[in-house]
C-alpha cells in the first residue's frame, strides 16, 4: 500500500479568498457569517449565510470562459488552482495522463438552473438557455479542472449531500494508496444562494436565524455557506523525494449508511464510519487527539455526534479536543468536507487547533471538549474529519501529523 | 454570392458578432462557420440567441441543413414569411 500526503490546499469561502486567509480566520477564530448578499431575503426567516466576500469572478475568469461556469464550478477551478499551485506540481505528460479528479458537490449549478427555468416559469418563454445543462451538472467542477488543467486520469463526481466532499476525497486517498493515480486533485464546491434553494432550506426549519453555534445550549440550527476547497494528494514518498511541503498523511476512510431516516440521523451509522476510518488507518483510538466534528449546529446533529464519538472512543472521548469549523465558514453542503479536512489538515501542520466560533454555553447533551471560541496549541498524532448527510449516509477521514 | 435582405442579414451579424466577441465587420457573407470559430456548443447557443432576435422556431432539421451565414438569413427570412402568414390568416376575414 502506498503511503499518501497533502501537499497543497485550496479554499475559497466565507472566511476568505485562499488558504492563507481561511487560515488566517480560522485561528482567529472569525466567523465569515454575515447578512445574505447575493439573494433577496426578504420576509425569510434567516438572512445570514457564509458568503464569499467581495467575489469578483472576472478576477479569475475572463467574459469567454463564464458563459459555461455556474458559481459552483468557478469555485471548483479558483480552489483547485490553488491546491496545485501550493502543492507546486511539476506536470509531466505521463503525470498529466494519469492524475485522477474528484469532486463532491451536492445541489450542482443551482444558479444556472434557476435563471434557466425562471425564464420559461415566470417569464413565459418557451426555450431554456442552451448552456443551461453543462452549467448545472455536477461533474462541471470536475470537468472544468480536468480540461483547464489537462488530466485525463479518473474524473467524477460524488453526490451525497453534505458528504460529498468526503467520500470524494476518501475515494480519491483509496485511488492513490492503491496505485490507481499518482496523484489526485479532489475536494469539493457549492454555491448554494439562490433564491429557490434557499426557500427551501427555510421550509426545512433548520437554518439559525441568529447564527451558528455547534454544540451549544442556545444552538438554534445551520448557516448555509458557499464554498470551493482543493486538496492535492499524492504518495508520501515521492513527494518527499521531490522535497514537496507536506501537510499531513491521510491515512484513514469510513463509511456507512444510518438504514434509517431520510433527515434523521441515527447514533449508530456515524459511529461505524469513525469505527471504519480507524480500522482503515490501523489506527488506535486512544492516539486520536482531534475531531473535526460535523457539527451543524442543528438541534438533533450534536448530541448524536457527541454519543456517536463517545461510543467509539469510550472514555477516551475526554482527552479528544473538538471543534465546529461550520461555525465560521458555514455549511458548505457538497463542499463542507473538504473545507473541513483542510482546517483539520492545516490544524495538524501548524499544531494549532481550529476552535468553534460563537460559542456560548456547552449543552450537557454534548459531553465533549469543545475548543470554544479560541484556537488551542496541539500536537495530536491523528485527527478524524467527520460528515454525516441528509439520507444517512456517513463518511470520516483519518489524516497523522507528519 | 445570393442577395440577401440586409437588414435580417444586419441582425444576423451583430448577434453572431456579440456571441462569438469579434468586430461585426469581420462577419460577412463570405465567412464560414469554421473561419469565425464557432464549434457546435456557439452553433447552438447562436441558434438560440437568433430564435429570440426574430422570434422564430427553428427546428432540429433546419438547424443541421444551414452551412454559411447567407443560407441562415434566407432560412430566417422564410420562417419570418411563414410567421406573418400563420399570423394574418388565422385573422377572421
Amino acid at each position: 500500500m502506498i503511503r499518501v500526503a497533502v501537499t497543497g490546499i485550496g479554499a475559497i469561502s466565507g472566511i476568505g479568498k485562499t488558504t492563507p486567509e481561511f487560515w488566517e480566520s480560522l485561528q482567529q477564530g472569525r466567523s465569515g457569517i454575515r447578512p445574505i448578499q447575493t439573494a433577496d431575503t426578504t420576509g425569510m426567516r434567516f438572512r445570514k449565510g457564509a458568503e464569499v466576500p467581495e467575489y469578483d469572478p472576472y478576477q479569475y475568469f475572463d467574459e469567454k470562459q463564464l458563459q459555461f461556469l455556474d458559481r459552483f464550478a468557478q469555485f471548483a477551478l479558483i480552489a483547485a488552482r490553488e491546491a496545485v499551485r501550493d502543492a507546486g506540481v511539476e506536470w509531466t505528460p505521463a503525470l498529466r495522463a494519469d492524475a485522477a479528479v474528484v469532486t463532491g458537490a451536492c445541489v450542482g449549478g443551482q444558479s444556472a438552473q434557476d435563471q434557466g427555468f425562471y425564464d420559461l416559469y415566470k417569464l413565459g418563454k418557451n426555450r431554456c438557455a442552451p448552456l443551461t445543462i453543462p452549467r448545472t451538472m455536477a461533474n462541471a467542477g470536475a470537468s472544468h479542472i480536468s480540461m483547464e488543467m489537462g488530466l485525463m486520469g479518473a474524473g467524477f463526481t460524488l453526490s451525497t449531500a453534505c458528504s460529498s466532499a468526503a467520500h470524494a476525497m476518501g475515494l480519491a486517498y483509496w485511488l492513490v494508496r492503491s496505485g490507481g493515480a499518482p496523484i489526485a486533485i479532489t475536494g469539493g464546491s457549492e454555491a448554494p444562494f439562490s433564491l429557490g434553494l434557499l426557500k427551501a432550506w427555510e421550509a426545512m426549519r433548520v437554518v439559525s436565524p441568529t447564527t451558528c453555534r455547534p454544540f451549544c445550549k442556545d444552538r438554534d440550527g445551520m448557516t448555509l455557506g458557499e464554498a470551493g476547497a482543493m486538496m492535492v494528494l499524492e504518495p508520501l514518498e515521492s513527494a518527499q523525494a521531490r522535497g514537496a511541503r507536506i501537510y499531513a498523511e491521510v491515512v484513514g476512510f469510513g463509511m456507512s449508511s444510518d438504514a434509517g431516516h431520510i433527515t434523521h440521523p441515527s447514533t449508530q451509522g456515524p459511529a461505524i464510519a469513525m469505527e471504519r476510518a480507524l480500522r482503515d488507518g490501523h489506527i488506535d483510538p486512544a492516539q486520536v487527539g482531534y475531531i473535526n466534528a460535523h457539527g451543524t449546529g442543528t438541534e438533533v446533529n450534536d448530541p448524536m455526534e457527541a454519543r456517536a464519538i463517545r461510543k467509539v472512543f469510550g472514555a477516551h472521548t475526554d482527552r479528544i479536543a473538538v471543534s465546529s469549523t461550520k461555525s465560521m465558514h458555514g455549511h458548505a453542503l457538497g463542499a463542507a468536507a473538504a473545507l473541513e479536512a483542510a482546517a483539520s489538515v492545516l490544524g495538524l501542520y501548524h499544531k494549532l487547533l481550529p476552535p468553534t466560533a460563537n460559542f456560548t454555553d456547552l449543552d450537557p447533551a454534548c459531553e465533549l471538549d469543545v475548543i470554544a471560541n479560541q484556537a488551542r496549541p496541539a500536537e495530536p498524532e491523528y485527527c478524524l474529519s467527520n460528515s454525516f448527510a441528509f439520507g444517512g449516509l456517513n463518511a470520516t477521514l483519518a489524516f497523522r501529523s507528519i | 454570392m445570393t442577395e440577401i435582405n440586409s437588414d435580417v442579414a444586419e441582425r444576423v451579424r451583430k448577434v453572431i458578432a456579440k456571441h462569438m466577441r469579434i468586430p461585426p465587420e469581420n462577419v460577412t457573407n463570405e465567412s464560414t462557420f469554421a473561419d469565425l470559430g464557432i464549434d457546435s456548443l456557439d452553433g447552438v447557443n447562436l441558434l438560440f440567441e437568433i430564435e429570440e432576435e426574430f422570434d422564430i422556431s427553428i427546428d432540429d432539421d433546419q438547424a443541421r441543413s444551414i452551412s454559411s451565414i447567407p443560407e441562415m438569413v434566407l432560412g430566417i427570412e422564410k420562417l419570418i414569411a411563414a410567421k406573418a402568414n400563420a399570423v394574418s390568416g388565422s385573422r377572421p376575414s
